[in-house]
């Protein structure tokens, strides 16, 4: 700790940090544009001037940057002094000379970083009364508007987009006063990160297209804290909504899991909420009916015997519980497939009763050496690439902490570690964006890139299983990666159930097992394929296959399925015959799909922001996200349904439950794994100053107005029974406790940057501590029983090919597929083969490529590598077409004469 | 008693007094030109519509009796998808003239708007919209915004100058 005056009052500050950033957690309003938290200082804006004196007598002192001078010891500056005030006011003054005078169509106006430096520094009239420079902008894709004349030249964009999130297209151009941010050429951001630039603009450069489309104010939106249903990391976001319908997911800084930035994926995604073809209406054998008629019904209907629930990794635990309280615990299946099942089983086993602890995303940034098995991070688990993207810079910047250079100053730490990264290793099916960061690359089948893992294991630990027939090649590398995790202080092993391999993450466990022994600090990450997979594998069900059984065979008869399209879990053949011989099937979901097509009755649920629910995320983190908006009177979360049908039924532990507390303590009592998770929010009953906390900021506009239209009488606003949060601008003015915060705003900070105010420190966690409950804790204790069973290395089969899935960041999740703008990012379906195999087959690429899986006729365009093995195809998941719930499984090439041909299976390449 | 003979008297005179009662509505009153009255929406010069749907109108309102939507062409110009104001709840403060950055919004001197049926005080964009500029003739925002709209390319209008050559070195 040490003293600093800040005019001439003391101060206890921590060291190693720069003035800006003390300054600012010290609550001091100091005016910035080019640094940010995460990415540190360069000083290129000059607007963060203060003014530092030699000593106590010193009366002149001298202007610094604040946010190049490392704190120190009784070290005496000043912000008000006029000098520095006039400074800084001329700074702003002469950046704001080419903006235009176009703040009423500017989409960052009134959440605008620039606006509030502008204002704070007192540059209040503009006396620039000359020409203005202008810009031709660029088409940069469905995520982002490019508005070039607003552009204050702070080279954030660039050194978020090429620095921190290591794309390739964004750079600047020209030179002197007409430095240009754009891409070489139009075209689509190729960055998954790009959505961010909205974010770090302090202007409106770039700003949110999906936004722009329905585009609304900030301090008009109604917001809650919500967490991102896109992927297994569980981003938090803040979720906006104006007239019924959601406007913008913006990030939600939470200093373990995202920090400051989202994926496309997490931001665009939100569409799938306003989609046309939502279920908004019960229907009853393709008949309408209203909410009392349903309710009735369906008590008459379930109180029959035979009735079995199928919940689904992306509902929420308060769904799948109610589910699971409704048709009973014996009668209640995971919707997923059987090998999903295992995975995250397997996932929650080791996390659980291993002694390796897994990391936050925050603590893989400060690894200083990775290794992925198995895993395309970018694609799977975005948020999570970007940290291994930060941490492979840990191992070279130690260097310039050595020579005194502070981490935070950002310029001089690149200077000092150039080129040179840490140790990442990558064993991965196909070429990832990662690659170029890693010291080695392995391109294997899951069961090759498990026998390496294995052997890296053995090598840490002797006791570990040995395995038998690796090559030369393997062996070496696996004892590269061996020693570069033995060096590390803190080496992390990231995994998960994307290549759909339990051998993969049985290696992986090996290995961080036989490293903990030499190393307490290593960690182990294991990514899930859905938002909630976690959370559903700690409450405990049976698997889909039994489920299909028990209708197969006859003990049941009406199935319940939520918010789950069983048609990605389960394959085609299998669910079809299932639904066939359902005699009532209930869908409850909010979006129209394959299974729901089916249903004899549909029940609408609300997605993720007409809800309120509690979310586990990869690292066994339960994290709740809040209901944004009352949709309509039927339209309700499906616990909430269920409930009301439980009650109806007369099912008298279900009747106790009124509300999401009654049910989440229900959950915590009844379910062992996850114990605690009614602690994670306040209480519904939770009063600040005897106040609501409101989801509207204060000057939220219209409310005597938007209802006009169909009625002049205002009506009431909705009544929260589930949270302490409003529904209304009304309410208590402050800081809400961290784990509520329905956005970020500061007196004076009106845009994303007042996350400041909200932070125990600059950067830190927020304050009251990040949000979320860690689940699963490992016991060091325990001893370690490797796992056996080591998979023989993959041989091609003549005129057979191994399919695997693989993901992509757009496209492979369901909800966000749905999204117009990610849509049009979607690759179009394909099959993924060696250059040689393509050879051996004769085939161009483009060219249709027919194969055979389990009676089933495929065709789809070839697209030729040499990056993936041989004897190997890799289609992507979970876009249309393509046989995702089937895979990985071996296709035959040769259609043979018994094969029958089912038609309605086949795709056709030329109709998609 | 005096002073009452005094009132009468003056009561009296004023008989003789020009008259300040008008027979309204046979007989209207003469407005000054700032006077706030009902509330419209102009268009520019061009005809096009002045309101940009920035929101600050409804942001100014002290009983948030505006509501509307902004869209856009497909020429990057905005305007207001839907626009709304309950009169029923307007109290003719005139901070939405104020804040109007286009000069789109104007209280004019009518006030002639009672109604019967209270539904029948909310005016939506066609009934606000008029044929004029208003009080502002000539003013353009797009001329002075920046933005490139149809009609008016980067660097085209007042203040700008032509768009920067990216590909240009020269000092």
């Amino acid at each position: 700790m040490a003293i600093l005056y800040i005019d001439n009052k003391p101060y206890e500050i921590p060291t190693g940090k720069n003035l800006l950033e003390t300054c600012l957690t010290l609550g001091f309003d100091v005016p910035y544009f080019c640094w940010h938290p995460a990415m540190g200082s360069v000083g290129a804006c000059r607007q963060c001037a203060v003014k530092v004196y030699k000593d106590e007598n010193d009366t002149k002192g001298r202007l610094i940057m604040s946010c190049m001078e490392p704190v120190a010891n009784n070290q005496r500056i000043s912000i008000s002094d006029p000098d520095a005030k006039e400074f800084r006011e001329q700074v702003v003054g002469w950046l704001m000379t080419n903006h235009p005078h176009d703040c009423a169509v500017c989409d960052e106006g009134g959440s605008c970083h620039l606006q509030d430096m502008t204002v704070m520094t007192g540059h209040n009239y503009r006396k620039f009364k000359y020409k203005k420079r202008t810009y031709t902008n660029q088409y940069l894709g469905p995520f982002l508007n490019h508005e070039m004349n607003r552009c204050i030249q702070c080279y954030r964009c660039v050194r978020f987009y090429k620095d921190y999130a290591g794309g390739k297209d964004l750079d600047v151009f020209a030179s002197k006063n007409n430095v240009y941010f754009g891409r070489a050429e139009d075209g689509v951001l190729e960055s998954e990160f790009s959505g961010n630039l909205a974010e770090v603009c302090p202007t409106g450069v770039f700003t949110d297209k999906t936004l722009k489309q329905h585009y609304t104010r900030k301090w008009d939106l109604t917001m809650a804290p919500s967490v991102c249903q896109h992927c297994s990391i569980g981003c938090n976001t803040i979720a906006g909504e104006r007239y019924g319908s959601l406007r913008m997911i913006a990030n939600r800084y939470h200093g373990e899991v995202n920090g400051y930035f989202l994926c496309d994926r997490g931001r665009f995604g939100y569409e799938f909420v306003n989609a046309k073809d939502r279920i908004r209406k019960p229907m009853m054998r393709h008949q309408e009916v209203d909410h009392t008629t349903i309710i009735h019904e369906l008590s008459i209907l379930l109180k029959q015997p035979g009735v079995i629930g199928i919940g689904s990794p992306r509902a929420s635990l308060q769904s799948n519980f109610a589910l699971k309280a409704l048709v009973g615990e014996h009668n209640f299946y995971h919707g997923v497939s059987d090998n999903e099942h295992d995975l995250a089983e397997l996932a929650v086993k080791i996390l659980n009763e291993g002694p390796v602890r897994t990391p936050s995303t925050k603590e893989v940034e400060t690894a200083d050496a990775v290794f992925i098995l198995g895993e395309d991070l970018t694609n799977t688990a975005p948020i999570l690439a970007l940290a291994v993207r930060q941490s492979v810079k840990q191992e070279p910047s130690a260097q310039a902490v050595q020579v005194n250079i502070p981490l935070w100053n950002d310029a001089a730490v690149r200077g000092i570690v150039q080129d040179r990264k840490g140790p990442l290793y990558i064993a991965s099916i196909h070429a990832t964006k990662l690659d170029e960061l890693a010291a080695a690359t392995y391109r294997a089948t899951p069961d090759d890139i498990a026998r390496l893992g294995f052997a890296v294991a053995h090598i840490l630990d002797e006791s570990s299983p040995v395995v038998e027939n690796l090559t030369d090649d393997q062996y070496q590398l696996a004892e590269q990666i061996a020693r570069a995790l033995l060096a590390a202080k803190e080496p992390v092993i990231i995994s998960g159930a994307g290549c759909e391999s339990d051998a993969v993450m049985k290696a992986a466990a090996n290995i961080s097992w036989a490293l903990q022994k030499r190393n307490e600090q290593t960690g182990l990450v294991y990514t899930m394929l859905e938002c909630n997979s976690m959370g559903l594998a700690m409450m405990g069900g049976h698997r889909l296959q039994a489920a299909f059984n028990a209708v197969m065979n006859g003990h049941a008869h009406t199935v319940i399925v939520m918010e789950n399209d069983l048609y990605r879990h389960g394959n085609k053949s299998d669910v079809d015959a299932f639904l066939a011989a359902c005699k009532n099937i209930i869908v409850l979901d909010h979006s129209m799909h394959a299974t729901s097509s089916k249903a004899h009755i549909i029940i609408p649920a609300g997605t993720f922001a007409e809800s309120d629910g509690t979310l586990v995320n990869n690292e066994g983190r339960a994290q709740r996200f809040f209901q944004v908006y009352e949709a309509n009177e039927v339209i309700s979360e499906s616990w909430r349904w269920l409930l009301n049908i439980g009650a109806a039924m007369g099912n008298m532990r279900i009747n106790a439950w009124k509300n999401f507390e009654d049910i989440t303590q229900a959950i915590a009592n009844e379910e062992p794994l996850l114990r605690g998770i009614d602690t994670i929010t306040p209480s519904p009953q939770f009063r600040l100053a005897g106040q609501r906390i409101p989801r509207e900021p204060h000057r939220y506009s219209g409310r005597t107005s938007m209802n006009a239209k169909d009625n002049v009488s205002e009506p009431k606003p909705p009544e929260d029974a589930d949270s302490p949060l409003s529904y209304t601008m009304e309410g208590y003015r402050g800081a809400p406790p961290s784990s509520m915060i329905p956005f970020f705003w500061s007196p004076g900070w009106n845009s994303v940057q007042s996350v400041n105010k909200y932070q125990e420190t600059v950067g830190g966690p927020l304050r009251g501590g990040d949000p979320g409950l860690r689940l699963l804790e490992p016991d060091a204790t325990k001893p370690v029983l490797y796992f056996h069973g080591i998979p023989e290395a993959f041989k091609p089969l003549e005129d057979h090919i191994w399919i695997l899935p693989l993901h992509h960041i757009f496209g492979s999740e369901e909800l966000s597929a749905k999204s117009p703008s990610v849509e049009k990012r979607i690759p179009s379906p394909y099959i993924l083969i060696h250059a040689e195999d393509a050879a051996n087959l004769a085939l161009h690429e483009n060219e249709p490529l027919t194969f055979y899986i389990r009676h089933h006729t495929y065709s789809l365009p070839v697209k030729i590598t040499t990056a993936i093995p041989h004897g190997v195809a890799a289609v992507p998941y979970g876009i249309k077409a393509i046989p995702c719930s089937e895979l990985p499984e071996w296709a035959t090439l040769k259609d043979e004469s018994q094969i029958n041909v089912y038609t309605h299976a086949r795709v056709n390449v030329k109709q998609t | 008693m005096i002073s009452i003979i005094r009132t009468m008297w003056l009561t009296f005179l004023h008989m003789f007094h020009k008259r300040a009662t008008i027979q309204y509505p046979e007989e209207k009153i003469k407005l000054p030109a700032r006077w706030r009255g009902r509330i419209v929406l102009t268009r520019d010069p061009d005809m096009g519509e002045r309101c940009v749907g920035c929101y600050l109108c409804a942001a100014a309102c002290p009983v948030d009796c505006i509501s509307l939507q902004a869209t856009e062409d497909e020429h990057g110009r905005r305007y207001p998808e839907f626009f709304r104001i309950n009169f029923s709840r307007c109290i003719f403060c005139g901070y939405c003239e104020e804040a109007c950055p286009t000069y789109a919004i104007q209280l004019i001197p009518d006030f002639e708007m009672g109604e019967y049926n209270r539904q029948n005080l909310v005016y939506e964009k066609q009934d606000l919209l008029i044929n004029s500029e208003g009080k502002y003739p000539g003013y353009n925002y797009y001329n002075v915004a920046g933005l490139a709209v149809k009609g008016k390319d980067k660097g085209e209008g007042a203040n700008e100058l032509a768009p920067v050559d990216v590909h240009s070195l020269l000092p």
